[in-house]
């Protein structure tokens, strides 16, 4: 394996996982304001809090990790996507600062505060759409790159179908996959009342979920017909992640083994990611920037690789021990610690 | 006003970094401060200072939360408003920034271990052993993003051949000369600054009239610290103005108001500039500028008229200069009278006028991290990477960046408000005292019951 390849590998591994947590922690906000709204918040208020109070920040850093990791890497994305991206990033930064500060200011300050829960979810919606306009644009036609700079066509986005296609998929998918996990937890927790609600979600989400990932697969052809032709040359990996959703479905459908469900919702997930992501290859940017015109040196890569190696060999058992601690641990998630 | 990208987005990145630097310090600093305090507490099996490690780990989750997301601004802005120095800075200094978001990463996951584990443990030791990756990973993590920092001073590890950077070590770029210095001085300034704002807070409720012991027992473990950390950070200080003097003249010569080369250089306080350049009303102190460069009168100190004209830095980092070094003073001052009272005065120690300076050195202690910051970024220009890029080659050329500063200023004020809002709120409806006898620790020494 090219040292380009691994590199952009283990970042599309770790994006993967921001993908997942962070989606179990937008979809809880936006879950925690629509019970709210519906009178239901006591039911899932609790169960939504214990999960998220000790991993929040944890969150946050798999994010942080992507981008400084997608610069080391690739230093060239930063010319591109840094000039292009400013209005549409910091959007998302001012969202993930009022989300993340406001979290914490709601859990650790004052509790039960209307305004918190309410920005806390609507940010929960927000993030994921300012974010993935990101994959949109990868796909080319959104920027005017000339040599005195690299500017973004901000109508042109905010006029296409696809664009919109993608936001609508995102937030789809982050509720699909949030109300599975915590359908999940609730059950660990012994919580019948939220866990029926949620298992009401998450059966509301499925099916949306996989028909607009299916329209915006067809619209991928008008937008971008090379990355559309290499997507159909992965149709197999496709398939597999639909029968992970089907079996993912039947289990919740079936009130059975919860966990196994979620796994398998994950590895949909997985099985898509991976297979956009193979599909995107060779390019960061269509047409412009490929992984190996935008690799930095051999010396940076292996020193970087070294580098995520032990970082990995803190990180693991650190990540482990935080599981076993809240996520894992019976006493602490029925809240009787 | 004409629209200019590089001004905008140097205005926007100091928005940024003044905001975050506060947040950053006290992250650096406070989880050293709460170790301490709940060390002294198990060691001597004292339940105020458990309780003051508690208090400060409430308050500290509050002031983490702004430094998490106005660190993931910068982090973010710094490829958005200078996308041409993150393309080459990023092939030759990634490695540490990377570490950084590793060390974080650490400091994170423990920290939330932490917070929520206080009664878990059948010994508080095994939870006091929590805190120690968290206290690591804060200070490892400025000590990567400072080597980062220290790279755009002195950067090294790499040659340009023919426009193109070659031949790069990313160990060698890492360890550049600038990091002991200035690794130190952040350290032990952001050492420094949590104690001074910890032991304001004790002094400040004091001066209202509390008076319980658990106030005195909390100034005292904060106020030693600070003597400890300002002392050490003058030192650094001075180490610093060697190394500026050896590595980075023109910032030295800048700050000083230095012209001509020449030894036995005197060191200028103030004053001003005359409209024919001559400094005038400034307090100056012979040979003290050579000594500060070199340790001997007859060091000879360049000055700034050997830079070419559109290499040096504006003149008024003079003032942040010596702004910083007074704060500097001032505030040791504070810390040693405290302890020279409480040694063989005590009953003075905590006389009003005492307890009043100690408030105002919180205050003063951030105000020097914000003007020595400020030093050392204007001090550079116009460089962004001395000596190979400049500031105004490498901004974005987005047409949107004065809207963002605007955008950016409210989230800012929207995020201190909200922060002070909470804290406030946090300590005054349960305060410490009442807090004490809820958990039978009223008298601390004693054996607890819980």
């Amino acid at each position: 394996m090219s040292l380009e390849l691994l590199g952009i590998s283990v970042l599309w591994i770790f994006l993967f996982g921001y993908v997942i947590v962070a989606s179990i922690d937008f979809g809880a906000g936006f879950f925690i304001t629509y019970s709210e709204w519906t009178g239901q918040k006591q039911v899932l208020h609790k169960i939504i809090q214990r999960y998220l109070s000790p991993v929040w920040e944890v969150t946050n850093v798999f994010l942080v990790f992507f981008f400084v990791g997608i610069v080391g890497f690739f230093p060239k994305t930063a010319y591109y996507y840094g000039s292009a991206l400013l209005v549409p990033v910091s959007i998302s930064i001012i969202l993930l600062a009022i989300r993340g500060s406001y979290y914490a200011f709601g859990t650790y300050g004052s509790k039960d505060n209307k305004w918190y829960t309410f920005l806390y979810g609507v940010t929960g919606v927000l993030i994921p759409a300012s974010l993935t306009t990101v994959l949109t644009i990868s796909e080319g036609g959104y920027l005017t790159i000339t040599d005195n700079g690299v500017y973004l066509k901000l109508t042109a986005l905010l006029t296409s179908p696809y664009s919109w296609g993608v936001v609508l998929l995102a937030i789809v998918s982050v509720l699909f996959i949030s109300a599975s996990f915590l359908t999940y937890y609730a059950r660990k927790a012994e919580d019948s009342h939220a866990e029926s609600l949620l298992r009401q979600y998450t059966l509301g989400w499925s099916v949306p979920s996989v028909l607009i990932a299916v329209i915006v697969f067809y619209m991928l052809k008008t937008q971008n017909v090379e990355h559309f032709n290499q997507m159909v040359d992965l149709a197999w990996m496709f398939m597999i992640s639909l029968a992970f959703f089907m079996t993912g479905l039947y289990l919740i459908y079936k009130r059975k083994a919860y966990g196994w469900a979620f796994t398998a919702i994950t590895m949909q997930y997985f099985f898509a990611f991976l297979a956009y992501g193979i599909s995107h290859y060779p390019y960061l940017l269509y047409p412009v920037l490929t992984i190996y015109d935008g690799f930095t040196n051999e010396t940076m890569a292996i020193a970087l690789v070294i580098a995520f190696i032990v970082g990995l060999l803190l990180l693991i058992p650190a990540l482990y021990l935080l599981l076993r601690l809240f996520l894992f641990n019976r006493d602490y998630v029925k809240g009787t610690r | 006003m004409t629209y200019d990208a590089t001004m905008y987005s140097r205005i926007l990145t100091e928005l940024t970094l003044a905001f975050h630097i506060i947040f950053a310090t006290i992250g650096v600093g406070v989880p050293l401060m709460i170790a301490l305090a709940q060390w002294v507490g198990i060691k001597r099996n004292d339940n105020h200072y458990i309780m003051l490690a508690r208090r400060w780990t409430r308050g500290f989750t509050i002031t983490v939360a702004v430094g998490v997301v106005t660190g993931t601004a910068i982090g973010l802005q710094l490829s958005l408003l200078w996308p041409k120095f993150m393309e080459a800075a990023g092939q030759v200094i990634a490695l540490p920034l990377f570490m950084e978001t590793f060390a974080f990463f650490f400091e994170a996951i423990f920290l939330g271990i932490y917070i929520y584990t206080w009664n878990r443990f059948k010994k508080p030791i095994y939870h006091f052993l929590l805190l120690i990756p968290v206290a690591i990973g804060s200070s490892a993590s400025a000590f990567f993003i400072t080597t980062v920092n220290a790279f755009m001073n002195t950067p090294q590890g790499f040659e340009i051949v023919n426009g193109v950077i070659t031949n790069i070590n990313p160990i060698e770029a890492m360890f550049n000369p600038a990091v002991p210095t200035k690794v130190g001085h952040v350290l032990t300034s952001a050492y420094m600054t949590s104690a001074f704002v910890l032991a304001s807070l004790a002094a400040f409720q004091m001066l209202k009239g509390k008076d319980h012991v658990y106030y005195k027992k909390a100034l005292k473990i904060t106020m030693i610290p600070a003597i400890v950390f300002s002392i050490a950070t003058a030192v650094v200080g001075d180490f610093s103005g060697k190394f500026l003097a050896d590595y980075q003249p023109e910032k030295l010569a800048a700050a000083e108001w230095h012209f001509e080369t020449e030894s036995h250089a005197p060191l200028i306080l103030y004053g001003y500039l005359d409209e024919n350049g001559e400094v005038k009303g400034a307090l100056e102190i012979p040979y003290a500028l050579s000594i500060l460069a070199g340790n001997t009168p007859s060091t000879e100190v360049i000055g700034l008229n050997e830079f070419p004209e559109d290499e040096r830095p504006p003149l008024y980092v003079h003032y942040f200069f010596d702004l910083m070094v007074t704060l500097g003073i001032l505030l040791t001052i504070v810390a040693l009278l405290y302890a020279v009272l409480l040694k063989w005065k005590p009953h003075l120690a905590h006389k009003k006028w005492m307890l009043r300076a100690i408030v105002w050195s919180a205050p003063l202690s951030l105000l020097a991290i914000e003007i020595g910051w400020f030093f050392a970024e204007v001090g550079r220009q116009p460089w962004i990477l001395r000596g190979y890029l400049k500031v105004s080659e490498t901004a974005t050329t987005s047409p949107h960046v004065d809207t963002l500063i605007i955008v950016f200023g409210l989230l800012y004020i929207v995020l201190t408000i909200g922060a002070g809002v909470v804290l406030r709120r946090m300590f005054k409806n349960n305060p410490p005292e009442q807090e004490l006898k809820e958990y039978g620790w009223d008298h601390g020494g004693e054996k607890h019951v819980s």
